[in-house]
């Protein structure tokens, strides 16, 4: 019995075993006051949904021994620049999100590739070097925005007529068609089924893919290089993989994330995406060398969960707004402790 | 006759239970060039540990044993009271600041200050330099070595040469010296290098510094020596004057074990020597390898179908570089032509697709996942290069049961004691591990296998397992095998033939029951027709 016990803690992780702990306690708080908690774990759910594509894209860079993917926001960008297209040809529906998704897709291909070419130079300052590419390419992209030639006058400014506004409603495009989408109630709960499901069909492609011949060669590649060399592998063409699939899923993610919020936010907004992803995938029990796909669900339930729950919940305690500051504690203080460690893993 | 410089008197060491020295006791006189001669792990740097008062010495329980210094009973316990008490030692490599000027080198931390106006207030730490004086002592200690170079130019861009006689400089500036330890001091010059640097020491000799001279090059034995020690696993074998030695006798010391030569020549029946019959399966041409430590310049080698080559020499020669330049993981130059194709060198998938296979000396580095599972281990390098254990269909995904039931046969076959294919390989001992990486190469079915250091850092136990295992793949499964080891006990157990390395090129292909004279000599870098043996 002891035994038992002892694997399970093992398994779970004494940090994931305390935030699970604290998430309870919220929710048992929250049923003592006015709040409903059927919302507040129904709005877990979408952003479960939202978010999960995001910390997923971390998986590949980790794997490959890149580190986690702080250039996230080279996939955002061109999840924008796909749903912006779909916004000028006024397409609406699943319609203007799946060509938002094909466009995004093949730019960040090619985006993902040259990010890689920049990261393969760098080896071991990877995610160093990552974050100042994304915040270099979300202030560069700034300057496209307002020189882009976009017509549709319900994303320029109205006044001047040039420029996109900083942010523009999905209302009128595919704002909701994820989260619609064969969604049912239970329980008093609201569950967003097709946003689920596109979560759930991108974790089992990602989790596929890590079973193939170039995902095992990817991890293999991440773990040990200079094993990889000797069984004939190319260190810099799975590293350049691991990076492509990253910025393809935060492409993907971000069209998603952009369906489910309904708004498109330009110019700063996607400065710190990866922040939030990179703090779910660590919380999961993912370390900077390891990560798996199941870690990343793990980290993105009990990280948004706590986010969601904690914020109506602290300030119905405290008066005034704490609850974005614990916030902002929460996850760059579990930022910090993750890279603190090397081991991760069981350990984590 | 004055009291010796040093006495060591039944120095015994021991770590973790194996006994690395034995009883060794030896002098050293005022002004005598005493050598000390041995293969790698005879004990020669451990006993320069005791002497010299390092930490990994007492950090392991100490010494037994007696160390005299001037008929005075020693024990250090840190470097620095070594050096207080006279003893010097120039390493290997070189502790230099290359940036600075060879006279602040020489008197790095003992540089001489004179007061000034800050000092007089805030003590004498920050007293300034006395340039004028350093550049003296400097000049008198290089005059001391016959060095005409400057003492004010930068160590940055001297010949290594130079660097060596810097090093010695320093330790003579310290004014005290007695005794000064070189430990391989010529392994990194050039010829005539060496020769000054053997006039240099021998002119310190006469006036009064006793040197302990550590080397492998047994002519510089014989060219400097008063008296000559000689070590073997942990024991001294003999330790007299120069004149009642010859090379050959030193080079017979120096490697005679008992050695149970096995039969293995006899059972097989195949010809020992190069057969013109045979097939060539690798032939090797001018390969050049830069491999840190370890290069070769140009080795010129065959390899026939179905033998066992033992590679061996002693560290720092190259013989590692063989195996990990053909399979292109340093970057190497010259010919290898495999089963009569050009091998492309640098290429370590090239290598890998040809059939060949690689059990790598660094195990933990290069040989294992050492996170992943002992199932991925054997067949990651198979997967990756042969396509093997792969569901049809487009996705190529791996074969998770067929991947199962290879690994729990290889672990049976290969005896690898384990709680299942799932363990994880880092926990596994060091003798598992290595039986991990035979499987992995074994799985591969490679025509020629290089096995690198197979034994190093396992148990007894598992050593003898681990070779069985070579000698059956060898036997039963017609592999080629290329085995290098720095145990020549151990590759003349297990070989046809052995190729000995020495300073980067081929000294010469022994017959595994050739005399211990003829091993001796060709890793010391003679021929035995040179010296007159057969």
């Amino acid at each position: 019995m002891k035994d038992q016990l002892g694997k399970v803690y093992r398994a779970i992780g004494l940090p994931r075993l305390i935030i699970s702990l604290f998430l309870l306690a919220l929710i048992f708080v929250a049923l003592g006051t006015e709040l409903s908690v059927a919302d507040l774990l129904s709005d877990s759910l979408v952003r479960v949904g939202m978010n999960g594509i995001f910390v997923l894209a971390m998986v590949p860079s980790i794997q490959a021994g890149v580190g986690l993917n702080f250039g996230l926001p080279v996939g955002v960008i061109c999840g924008i620049v796909g749903t912006l297209i779909a916004m000028e040809l006024s397409l609406i529906g699943f319609g203007g999100f799946f060509v938002a998704l094909g466009l995004a897709i093949p730019l960040a291909i090619i985006s993902g590739y040259l990010y890689s070419l920049l990261l393969n130079r760098v080896v071991g300052q990877e995610m160093m070097v990552g974050t100042y590419v994304g915040f270099s390419v979300v202030a560069g992209m700034c300057i496209f925005w307002l020189l882009a030639p976009f017509k549709n006058p319900a994303m320029i400014w109205a006044i001047g007529g040039s420029g996109l506004r900083v942010t523009l409603t999905l209302a009128d495009n595919f704002a909701g068609v994820l989260n619609s989408s064969l969604a049912f109630k239970f329980l008093g709960l609201n569950i967003p089924t097709g946003l689920l499901l596109m979560l759930g069909l991108v974790s089992f492609l990602l989790w596929l893919f890590f079973r193939s011949k170039p995902g095992v060669a990817m991890e293999v590649v991440g773990r040990n290089p200079r094993f990889a060399i000797a069984s004939g592998l190319q260190l810099n063409t799975y590293r350049s993989l691991g990076v492509v699939l990253s910025t393809v899923l935060g492409a993907v993610g971000y069209v998603v994330y952009a369906q489910s919020f309904g708004f498109v936010q330009l110019y700063m907004a996607p400065l710190m995406m990866a922040f939030p992803a990179v703090a779910a995938v660590l919380i999961g029990g993912a370390s900077t060398k390891e990560a798996t796909v199941l870690q990343a669900l793990i980290g993105v339930v009990l990280f948004q969960t706590l986010l969601t729950v904690a914020m109506p919940v602290t300030n119905q305690l405290i008066q005034g707004n704490i609850s974005e500051i614990a916030r902002v504690i929460v996850s760059n203080g579990m930022i910090l402790y993750a890279l603190t460690r090397t081991t991760g893993g069981e350990q984590a | 006759m004055s009291v010796p410089v040093l006495e060591m008197k039944n120095i015994s060491k021991s770590y973790y239970g194996t006994q690395v020295l034995k009883e060794i006791n030896l002098t050293v006189k005022q002004g005598e060039i005493h050598c000390l001669v041995g293969e790698n792990g005879a004990g020669k740097s451990t006993l320069m540990n005791i002497l010299f008062g390092m930490s990994v010495i007492s950090q392991t329980g100490g010494y037994e044993g007696e160390l005299v210094i001037n008929g005075d009973i020693r024990e250090f316990g840190s470097p620095k009271e070594a050096i207080a008490a006279g003893i010097g030692m120039v390493h290997q490599e070189f502790m230099l600041l290359p940036g600075f000027s060879v006279t602040e080198n020489i008197k790095l931390n003992r540089e001489v200050t004179k007061p000034n106006f800050v000092s007089k207030v805030f003590g004498h730490k920050l007293e300034s330099l006395d340039r004028r004086k350093m550049a003296q002592d400097a000049r008198t200690s290089l005059d001391k070595l016959g060095m005409s170079i400057d003492e004010w130019v930068p160590v940055a861009g001297l010949p290594v040469g130079h660097l060596q006689f810097v090093e010695i400089a320093r330790e003579i500036d310290k004014g005290n010296l007695q005794l000064l330890v070189l430990d391989e001091p010529t392994a990194v010059l050039t010829e005539s290098e060496a020769e000054q640097f053997l006039e240099v020491i021998q002119r310190l000799a006469n006036s009064g510094i006793s040197i302990m001279f550590i080397t492998h090059r047994l002519d510089e034995v014989m060219a400097v020596a008063d008296t000559i020690t000689i070590l073997k696993d942990g024991e001294l074998v003999k330790s007299a004057p120069r004149q009642s030695f010859t090379i050959a006798q030193i080079a017979e010391l120096m490697v005679g074990r008992k050695v149970q030569t096995s039969g293995r020549i006899g059972v097989h029946g195949k010809p020992a020597k190069d057969g013109g019959a045979q097939k060539r399966l690798l032939e090797v041409r001018d390969l050049k390898v830069n491999m840190p430590g370890e290069r070769l310049r140009g080795v010129d080698l065959d390899v026939f179908e179905g033998e066992i080559l033992g590679i061996g020499g002693l560290a720092g020669h190259g013989k590692i570089a063989l195996a990990n330049g053909i399979m292109g993981l340093y970057p190497s130059g010259g010919q290898v032509r495999f089963n009569m194709i050009d091998l492309p060198l640098n290429n370590p998938k090239a290598a890998l697709d040809l059939g060949l296979a690689f059990v790598s000396e660094d195990r933990r580095g290069v040989g294992l996942v050492l996170e992943d599972s002992i199932a991925n281990n054997i067949v990651l390098t198979s997967m990756q290069t042969q396509e093997k254990f792969l569901k049809p269909g487009p996705f190529k995904l791996k074969d998770i049961t067929g991947i199962e039931e290879h690994a729990r046969r290889a672990i049976q076959q290969f005896d690898i004691r384990c709680t299942g294919p799932d363990q994880i390989v880092r926990r596994l001992s060091g003798g598992n591990q290595q039986k991990v990486c035979l499987a992995r190469a074994f799985t591969q079915e490679p025509k020629l296998l290089f096995v690198s250091e197979p034994t190093r850092g396992i148990d007894i136990g598992a050593k003898t397992r681990v070779l069985e295992l070579i000698s059956e793949l060898n036997r039963r499964f017609g592999v080629t095998i290329i085995i290098t080891s720095s145990e020549l006990a151990e590759l003349r157990s297990i070989s046809d033939r052995i190729a000995i390395i020495y300073e980067g090129k081929l000294a010469g292909i022994l017959a595994p029951d050739a005399p211990d004279v003829a091993y001796g000599l060709l890793m010391a870098g003679k021929s035995p027709e040179e010296v007159g043996v057969q």
